[in-house]
């Protein structure tokens, strides 16, 4: 049985697609079998992030609705053994996922992977709800940033009211904070909230914070999950927040800001 | 046997001690020229008569407790012109010259910690707190809302967005940052008690107040409760 885990926030652009991308390869890299589902039907993103959107041929429509087999439409890395993604679809809408075809995929999924990545869509419309209904786990993408924290807060409560685990009775969604586009000199200048005041409101366990970087827009760009970019700060700390995903502690890092050398002030850095 | 004999004997309980708060209008002085507030009170009778007279009323002489004053003759005044006095809100250093007058004092309301008026009234039983108490132990998130047909005690965060109602009292042990609204129902003895008060919105029986007040008073992210007194909401530091 896999662990299904759902990578959410409420808001958009706060980094889901990105997230989802540098924590499923995470795990591959680390030998588990991991497939990352995108829940966004209609806007497609993750194939590109992932640099697989010239091999898509059947997508997850295809499969709820009988057109095609799961294995026809698991598109597999070329980087990673471990690594599958399946696609949402372009032309269909999110009125497509029905509760029944998705329990089913989940299900099928479950028994072949170690990790089920599920990206959602923004909102906490259909899409939404059904990316994270069969969560084990969720990771909650947040901003520092007041509009960022409070859909995320409302994301977190939706987790623990409208999920399969919270219908059931089950233990509740084991719930993980991840602060990305962290910049600690506009923490410093007070234009960013810190990691402790965005801690302190939404209140649950800090899986990572991811650096303002722009290894993060390059790897986007290139269609390479960051983490694969073990130079770069951003993908450091996502390889850290895949390591206490499975378990491990590890101080957080990139939380100070860095001081400038002469050099860097004078030409700029 | 006479009457009086057989009560004697009879042990069933002839009365109850119990508390209670009641509405009544202060009449704060600001003068004590018998002339002067005369007056004006007959004035204000003509027209607010009904609401002077019908209510209890209360004298509250703080505010001019250092000059000298007849007030055997200020308090004939109010008696002469209807008003039904039962009581007199003096500082301590008065109080035997006007209970001398055959009227109660009452101290005046301190502002740090409650009064001994209110002391005596807080333990008075809330109807709604016999019925069903409702415990949460999960944070309250933006956009949920949780009702209690009792009390209600929270013990974690409610978060901005979210909203906690109850008939009876509201309990909060941690940070109240969303709406709070006590004795939804009307019971106007309930109360908001919360850990760190930066609430949008705090309501006791339909009386409210909004962050934009709350921000600007001293209790704002202190522990505090919140209760009614008289038509306002006072906040008060725990």
């Amino acid at each position: 049985m896999a662990k299904i885990i759902v990578v959410t926030s409420g808001k958009g652009g706060v980094g889901k697609t990105t997230t989802s991308a540098a924590i499923g390869s995470g795990l591959a890299m680390r030998g588990h079998r991991t497939v990352v589902v995108d829940f966004d039907v209609g806007l497609r993103n993750l194939d590109l992030i992932m640099g697989c959107e010239r091999r898509v041929v059947y997508d997850f429509i295809n499969v709820i609705q009988g057109d095609a087999t799961l294995n026809q439409a698991l598109i597999k890395d070329k980087r990673l053994e471990n690594l599958y993604v399946l696609a949402a679809s372009q032309t269909r809408d999110k009125d497509a996922l029905s509760d029944e075809g998705v329990a089913r995929v989940m299900g099928e999924l479950s028994d072949q992977f170690d990790f089920v990545i599920c990206d959602s869509p923004a909102g906490i419309e259909k899409g939404a709800h059904m990316a994270m209904y069969h969560a084990d786990e969720a990771i909650v993408v947040t901003n520092p940033e007041v509009s960022s924290v409070r859909d995320s807060d409302r994301m977190l409560g939706l987790l623990s009211s409208k999920s399969r685990r919270a219908e059931l009775g089950l233990e509740p969604i084991k719930e993980f904070l991840l602060l990305t586009r962290y910049n600690p000199e506009r923490v410093e200048t007070g234009e960013m909230l810190s990691v402790s005041d965005v801690e302190e409101i939404l209140s649950i366990k800090l899986l990572g914070v991811i650096p303002e970087s722009q290894a993060v827009l390059k790897a986007s760009n290139q269609g390479v999950p960051v983490v694969f970019d073990a130079e770069s700060d951003a993908g450091q700390a996502y390889s850290d927040a895949v390591e206490r995903l499975l378990g491990a502690e590890m101080p957080h890092r990139f939380l100070e800001a860095q001081k400038k050398g002469l050099l860097k002030r004078l030409f700029g850095g | 046997m006479t009457s009086s004999a057989s009560s004697l004997l009879d042990s069933s309980p002839a009365f109850t001690l119990k508390g209670g708060s009641f509405t009544a209008t202060l009449v704060e002085l600001l003068s004590v020229d018998p002339a002067h507030v005369e007056a004006q009170l007959r004035a204000r009778l003509h027209d607010a008569a009904a609401f002077l007279l019908q209510s209890p009323v209360i004298l509250s002489v703080e505010k001019v407790a250092h000059e000298t004053a007849d007030w055997s003759a200020l308090l004939g005044l109010c008696q002469q012109l209807g008003i039904r006095l039962v009581g007199v809100r003096a500082p301590l250093q008065l109080q035997s010259g006007i209970e001398a007058l055959g009227l109660p004092v009452l101290p005046p309301p301190r502002r740090k910690s409650p009064t001994s008026e209110e002391l005596a009234v807080a333990p008075a039983p809330v109807a709604a707190a016999a019925q069903s108490t409702r415990v949460i132990n999960q944070p309250v998130r933006g956009g949920q809302q949780i009702y209690a047909p009792g009390d209600l005690i929270v013990l974690a965060p409610v978060s901005a967005g979210a909203e906690v109602l109850a008939d009876g009292h509201i309990h909060i042990y941690a940070p109240l940052r969303g709406r709070a609204l006590a004795g939804v129902q009307g019971n106007l003895e309930a109360r908001i008690f919360c850990q760190s008060l930066e609430a949008e919105m705090i309501s006791v029986a339909g009386r409210y107040r909004v962050a934009e007040e709350l921000r600007r008073t001293t209790s704002w992210g202190k522990p505090s409760q919140i209760y009614l007194q008289g038509e306002t909401l006072a906040l008060q530091a725990l």
